[in-house]
């Protein structure tokens, strides 16, 4: 059932598109040309800043010249712990977005289906704690991780972003559960399904969009976390890469250390875009192809 | 601590009782609860521990005094609710109508900005033409951007000799106060959260079949009506959840005007800085006063959009099933209820 | 039903699992009240072995050579460094975080000079007798006092900083100057002449740093020092609302105000103003030490190479005065091993160390007689005119709320200079806040 609908989608947008007049088959295209400028442009920059020489920072040209990645050999040079900053990330950030689809779905799922008392409540009380200013639970945190002896550890960090991350997977999803007609498990269950199965079978991959949107937003949350992660670590083993581009450092003491930060924001950037583009295309080649019978 | 107690009492309790049958309607409250309780945990574990903890810490002051050596008095002292009066008087109370008139203009205008910039975005991802995937990856690109870098990276297009005003072909000291502070923290937000709404907007888009649009399409239905009559209400209620969360964030908004202008400058400073301050100034009570007002304010603003918008977002349970969702809400009914639209779901594919 | 048996058996298996997390934490996290702190006490350097620095990177990774050297020789009393983020802000909040969870992930803090008073008022640092710091007599007196509060040690000052006046020597010349100005009037008359030159057309004449940070406290407390004014007298108390001050504070509204200040400059902060400077922007810049050898870089990047000199900072009358920069080694409170960090902040302070150390970072030395020494004066032109700034160099207001101090310094000085409040009545307003926060 998912390939049925794909197909015909695609033909009506080619069909549309030739029957429309030059006004109207242009007009999108400059749309998405100014949209793709103005996300790209910033980053555009970005990237040409990392690979000036770190003397020609200032430099308004459009183009490095000359060409030089001394920012990026400047960002994994041996004492900064880039590398190891980058897999304490990987770890961090790919735990909380596991832990967070899980322990999310089950709560959508339950949200969205079995009826019971106080559910506004509880969906409340879950977006609740995202209402709260983060620079403000820090301290209390720090003291409460201290008592026990959480500090330089992996949880201290996965923990607070599996809570900052929860509310908009819970809410997110029990809103993608909620437009799946109920029907659905019903009939799975009708043939012979546990209810357990007609879950992980039919409903999971049907809510595959959400999902998988979800699990990206909070990647890239839990990816570019850094208040928690600062307060929480002081050993370099452990800190992730955010952290550690904060410790940069120019070559003098007042100068900022611009090239090699952008360096390294290409370098978190741009594996997570692709990455995420690659997971995407498996994802729907998956559906189509296994088809989700 | 307290208020998760019950949520966690409950499940404690089962495995005495596993074996026992019940009846679906009896037993799911139980369920329920049990299915909820990681997630109620972890959020009380890490937020609502620390939330409980400043509120209490909202009612003492310490470190005011000195004594005769010169060291600060140990112990906090309960001052009742003076911290939060303190807040609104005189030169204080100033500062904080002018931090809370910066949030409140930062978050209607950027977040009204992000939604139609968002749905924009998530309308062209959803198309198909060739090179799909380029669009839909630089559109990602400024969220996966860690926001301190981006923070330092808008700080550097609007130097006073950065790109900005090259382009531009003016000399505007942007981190100056005035408007063009608040034009450039406006600018760097949307730039980097759009594409958020853009997600999660096009993933409810994902869902809308095929056919919906082809019976607008026989009827002569324009552009402009389908998308307002049908697409938008379909992805409603993606799109109130996006909407919800960074009115969310957007009250929160700190690290932009922060890194970006600069702190202490009226024309950006927001509750978030303010709270900042005093915690940074370890004048903890007030910091945590400030914090909690931010919450309440948080919260009005959260409650009266879902009430007024967004009631289906957390609207009970489908009306037509036996027994629950009696108060179920009336505009949300026929959109779940249309034909085929999880069907759609899975035909959309990925996120992105 | 097995619908519901199913989920039940793993549902209740997550749910006592969590539970018994959340018991943990509430049984160890229930003491969330109070900020009591151990230690503060004078002398109680006790107990030896491994200690950690808590520093912001030293940019020439220099730091690490210096712990080897003491590692080598200290095998059971090693010190660990725990590098903190670059920026000075979020340096001092992780230590004041770590003291207020009473932590002792930090043994010795690398501390700006401004901190001290706060630091030993909360007792988040220990008071160090002056007996434990044998060489405390050869560093420079101006230096020691930022370490001091209510005339007690708690840090020893390991690296210093003060103000200097980098001018364009090439255009100076040219227009038939021969010395560096000493006063305000000199430089501006200097300037006049020179931008009479064509080659110096459309040239800016001085900048500080005027952005709204600390550096903005710097430079009003310069120009207030250097007309003969104070912000806060012998006493301690708030003495901002004086003619002396006001006369301070109108040379830079002036300066904004007739030009002779780029209109940018309030954007600038020491990079900002360093950059406007090496690119030919202007004729004087008031800057650290640290300039010098980007803009005697002869790579290409500064245009400004060879054709500058360095003086110590004008004033109204005379010689300007420089507000005191650098670093003092503290022992935390909640540190373990008080005596192992009394001795390495010692070695740290040894005339062998600081000279190492300036040959490697060119960071100014707080020792007053390697300033003296004729290999270093040739690889740092610029010492003989810092330590003349550093030696006559005031300190910042020392006070326990040194944030809502010099927080509120920045608001007049910043309203001032903008032209949005008029210097007496931003000067005025300061002295009562002023009064306000330093009357305990």
């Amino acid at each position: 059932m998912a390939t049925a609908t794909a197909a015909p989608r695609e033909d009506l947008a080619k069909v549309r598109a030739a029957e429309v007049g030059p006004l109207r088959r242009w007009a999108p295209l400059i749309g998405v040309v100014l949209i793709v400028l103005y996300c790209l442009a910033p980053f555009y920059w970005m990237v040409v800043s990392a690979f000036r020489r770190p003397a020609d920072q200032f430099s308004n040209k459009v183009i490095p010249a000359p060409f030089s990645i001394q920012n990026f050999k400047d960002v994994f040079s041996g004492s900064n712990g880039f590398g190891r900053g980058l897999l304490n990330s990987l770890i961090v950030a790919g735990t909380v977005t596991i832990l967070t689809l899980v322990i999310g779905l089950i709560a959508a799922y339950t949200l969205a289906r079995l009826d019971f008392k106080f559910k506004n409540v509880v969906l409340a009380i879950i977006i609740t704690t995202s209402m709260f200013p983060g620079i403000s639970l820090v301290v209390p945190l720090l003291k409460l991780f201290v008592d026990i002896k959480w500090i330089n550890t992996y949880q201290a960090m996965i923990v607070p972003s599996l809570s900052f991350a929860l509310p908009l997977a819970v809410w997110n999803l029990t809103a993608f559960f909620r437009q799946m007609p109920q029907e659905l498990e019903q009939a799975a269950m009708v043939d012979g399904c546990t209810p357990a199965q007609a879950f992980r079978k039919v409903i999971i991959p049907l809510a595959a969009p959400g999902v998988f949107t979800t699990a990206i937003i909070t990647f890239i949350a839990a990816w570019n976390e850094f208040l928690i992660a600062l307060s929480m670590t002081n050993k370099k083993s452990i800190q992730t890469a955010n952290v550690i581009i904060s410790q940069f450092t120019g070559t003098t003491g007042r100068d900022q250390p611009f090239g090699s930060q952008m360096a390294a924001g290409v370098v978190v950037t741009i594996p997570l875009v692709i990455a995420v583009l690659l997971f995407q295309r498996r994802i729907v080649a998956g559906l189509t192809a296994g088809g989700v019978k | 601590m307290t208020a998760t107690a019950p949520v966690a009492e409950r499940p404690a309790k089962e495995p005495k009782q596993p074996k026992r049958q019940q009846r679906f309607n009896e037993g799911t409250g139980r369920l329920a609860a049990m299915l909820l309780s990681p997630t109620m945990l972890v959020l009380g574990l890490v937020v609502l521990f620390p939330i409980i903890s400043a509120l209490r810490e909202s009612l003492y002051t310490s470190g005011t005094k000195l004594d005769e050596n010169g060291f600060i008095v140990k112990g906090s002292t309960f001052v009742g609710l003076q911290n939060y009066t303190d807040i609104f008087k005189g030169e204080i109370g100033d500062r904080f109508w002018n931090a809370f008139y910066n949030t409140t203009f930062f978050t209607v205008i950027c977040v009204v900005l992000e939604t139609v910039l968002g749905v924009v975005m998530a309308l062209i991802m959803h198309k198909a033409f060739k090179g799909r995937g380029v669009v839909r990856a630089s559109i990602l690109v400024p969220w996966a951007i860690p926001t301190v870098i981006s923070a330092l990276l808008w700080k550097w297009i609007f130097q006073a000799d950065g790109i900005a005003n090259d382009l531009l072909g003016t000399q505007i000291l942007w981190s100056t106060e005035g408007w063009q502070s608040k034009m450039s923290v406006i600018l760097a937000d949307t730039w980097k959260t759009a594409p958020f709404i853009g997600l999660l907007v096009l993933a409810g888009l994902q869902t809308i079949p095929a056919e919906v649009y082809e019976a607008a399409k026989v009827d002569g239905a324009s552009v402009w009506k389908t998308f307002t009559r049908i697409t938008l209400p379909l992805v409603k209620p993606a799109l109130l959840v996006a909407v919800l969360f960074r009115i969310l964030d957007t009250l929160r908004i700190f690290d932009l005007p922060f890194v970006l202008v600069g702190p202490h400058k009226d024309s950006v400073e927001t509750l978030s800085m303010l709270a900042y301050d005093e915690a940074f100034n370890t004048r903890y009570g007030p910091a945590a006063a400030y914090a909690t007002v931010l919450f309440v304010y948080v919260a009005v603003v959260a409650y009266a959009f879902v009430k007024i918008l967004g009631a289906d977002v957390i609207g009970e349970a489908r009306a037509k099933k036996p027994g629950g969702g009696g108060k179920g809400r009336r505009k949300k009914r026929e959109i779940e209820e249309a034909p085929g639209v999880a069907m759609g779901a899975a035909a959309g594919g990925g996120g992105v | 039903m097995r619908f519901e048996r199913s989920h039940t058996r793993k549902a209740a298996v997550v749910a006592v699992a969590s539970s018994l997390v959340l018991l943990a934490s509430a049984c160890g996290g229930g003491d969330d009240g109070g900020s009591s702190n151990g230690g503060g006490s004078a002398g109680a350097l006790e107990g030896r072995g491994p200690i950690t620095l808590a520093s912001g990177k030293d940019t020439s990774g220099n730091l690490q050579n210096q712990l080897n050297a003491w590692n080598a020789s200290h095998p059971n009393e090693k010190v660990e460094l725990k590098e903190l983020p670059e920026d000075a802000d979020a340096q001092r909040q992780q230590m004041v975080q770590n003291a207020q969870a009473n932590s002792d992930a930090y043994s010795v803090l690398v501390m700006d000079v401004v901190w001290t008073s706060e630091f030993a008022a909360n007792q988040w640092i220990t008071q160090i007798p002056e007996d434990k710091v044998p060489d405390l007599g050869k560093l420079i007196p101006a230096t020691v006092e930022t370490a001091k509060y209510r005339d007690k040690l708690y840090g020893v000052p390991i690296t210093s900083d003060g103000g200097l006046l980098y001018y364009r020597k090439d255009l100076l010349t040219k227009a038939g100057i021969t010395d560096a100005p000493k006063t305000w009037a000199d430089m501006v008359a200097a300037c006049q002449k020179v931008q009479a030159l064509p080659e110096a057309k459309g040239m800016g004449c001085y900048s500080g740093q005027f952005e709204k940070y600390e550096g903005l406290t710097v430079n009003f407390a310069e120009a207030v020092n250097s007309a003969g004014g104070s912000i806060v007298d012998k006493d301690g108390k708030p003495s901002v609302n004086t003619p002396e001050a006001k006369a301070g504070l109108d040379e830079l509204v002036n300066g904004f105000k007739t030009g002779a200040i780029p209109k940018a400059a309030i954007t600038y902060k020491e990079e900002e103003s360093r950059r406007a400077f090496q690119e030919g922007k202007l004729v004087f810049l008031r800057n650290w030490p640290y300039v010098y050898a980007k803009a005697a870089a002869t790579d290409g990047t500064s245009k400004v190479a060879g054709k500058f000199g360095v003086a110590p900072l004008p004033g109204k009358d005379g010689p300007g005065v420089s507000s005191l920069g650098g670093h003092d080694y503290a022992i935390a409170s909640s540190a373990k091993n008080k005596a192992t960090a009394i001795d390495f902040i010692n070695f740290m302070a040894s005339e062998a160390r600081q000279k190492a150390n300036i040959e490697k970072t060119s960071q100014a030395p707080t020792w007053a007689s390697l300033y003296d020494d004729a290999a270093l004066n040739k690889q740092f032109p610029y010492l003989a005119p810092l330590k003349a700034s550093i030696e006559k160099a005031q300190p910042r207001p020392r006070v326990v709320k040194y944030g809502d101090v010099t927080a509120a310094i920045q608001q007049a000085a910043y309203d001032a200079l903008n032209g949005k409040v008029a210097p007496d009545k931003a000067l005025a307003d300061l002295q009562t806040k002023l009064q306000s926060l330093i009357t305990q």
